[in-house]
């Protein structure tokens, strides 16, 4: 079976600092896959080769049956607008945007219609039990809340991969389990593949597998072959 | 190391059956029999109580002046005794349920001797805290599977169990991170 999305060989380095040297990771839809690995190991490095945000210096990123590293530029940023959802440690939300506003933002700049967007960030924020922050600005919610609407922006348009960069990080225990609850809903249920750095066992444990990154390579090939 | 399965035995291990059958018994007198169902469903998990427990607990219990004897059922097959929790054993529920529960030191830790012996026979400690390691988390994504499909009871004694699991992976990665240093002092 072909993988949606497939990192081979992928090596990239920061001036003098190799930051990853042979590693490899395939994710199928529906599949969700941890990264994890000691810090500095070149976990987020990994993700963000296979998002196309960073273009390795070797190897090759397919996704769909496309090469991702040979796309320009504006069709990566197009794939990563309309088919990738992110959700990072801390939210990253727009903080002059109001919650419902950040929902809505990669549904506009998908072109949809202003009363469209509204409306499907509006369900997405109720889904998630923030529709009371909708228009709240991200520095008047809590980190919880405030990561549950990063969730929400993540997810709302339907993604066909997330990728996540230790998204429980700045979370307690139970806000942790329901952000881990709707990707786990997204990959079940929406077919979506979910690739997931963290350095939590319990959230690790959502995943199907996960994938070891040391120095800056996946060993044991665990990520070719699961 | 572990299973799930093991895992469970070792809540029950460390709980008072008999405390647990009496605060049971708090809430209404009750024949043997259902008093193992209603023990079952709440704490048994993967584990349920033998009925010769129940009724050798309960016998100690009576004459223990815990329990008593709150009537007889004379029909066809034997008779069947239905039991109540005297004030004595109300008492008993309360000092248990006041008591905390001794920390465990988890000092005589299995995987540290075989890290410990591993680096002393020159075999792969490294190799040892890996494979650990993945069955750790194999465990651990059984549990968070069993916790999404159960209710409130079941996700909290899974997480008990999530937690355990979890502080054991950190000792591994830890480990993993100071082996050559153990190795140094081992073989020194």
């Amino acid at each position: 079976m072909t993988a949606l999305l497939a990192g081979t060989g992928l090596a990239k380095v920061f001036g003098p600092t190799p930051a990853l040297v042979d590693a490899s990771l395939r994710v199928d839809a529906g599949e969700i896959v941890a990264i994890m690995g000691p810090s500095g190991s070149g976990k987020s490095t990994l993700l963000h080769c296979l998002a196309g945000i960073v273009r390795p210096d070797a190897g090759r990123v397919e996704y769909d049956g496309r090469e991702l590293s040979a796309l320009p530029d504006a069709a990566r940023s197009a794939l990563r607008r309309g088919e990738f959802g992110f959700v990072f440690q801390f939210g990253q939300l727009v903080p002059e945007l109001s919650c419902a506003e950040n929902v809505a933002l990669p549904l506009r700049l998908g072109g949809a219609g202003r009363r469209d967007a509204a409306r499907r960030a509006a369900d997405w924020l109720d889904r998630l039990e923030v529709g009371g922050a909708a228009r709240q600005r991200p520095g008047e919610v809590s980190g919880g809340q405030a990561q549950r609407v990063a969730v929400a922006r993540a997810l709302v348009t339907g993604p066909r991969v997330v990728f996540a960069d230790e998204p429980t990080g700045a979370l307690d225990s139970l806000n942790g389990e329901r952000v881990m609850d709707l990707f786990t809903a997204a990959a079940r249920d929406g077919g979506a593949a979910v690739v997931l750095v963290t350095h939590e066992a319990r959230v690790a444990a959502y995943a199907d597998r996960e994938v070891v990154v040391r120095d800056g390579a996946t060993p044991d090939r665990a990520g070719v072959a699961p | 190391m572990y299973t799930h399965h093991v895992y469970i035995e070792g809540i029950v291990a460390v709980m008072s059956i008999g405390h647990t059958l009496l605060g049971l018994l708090e809430t209404g007198p009750r024949h043997g029999y259902d008093l193992k169902q209603s023990y079952d469903a709440r704490f048994g998990q993967d584990r349920p109580l033998h009925y010769g427990q129940v009724y050798s607990t309960l016998s100690r219990l009576l004459k223990n002046g815990l329990v008593e004897v709150d009537g007889v059922e004379h029909g066809g097959g034997p008779d069947r005794k239905r039991y109540a929790v005297t004030a004595a054993g109300v008492t008993d529920v309360e000092d248990w349920l006041a008591r905390p529960e001794k920390p465990e030191p988890y000092l005589q830790n299995t995987l540290y001797t075989k890290v410990v012996l591993a680096l002393l026979t020159g075999r792969g400690a490294a190799e040892l805290l890996d494979a650990q390691r993945a069955e750790h988390l194999r465990l651990m994504r059984e549990l968070t599977r069993r916790k999404s499909g159960g209710g409130l009871a079941d996700q909290l004694i899974c997480d008990h169990a999530l937690f355990h699991l979890e502080a054991d992976l950190r000792w591994l990665e830890l480990t993993a991170a100071r082996l050559d240093r153990l190795a140094a002092e081992v073989r020194s």
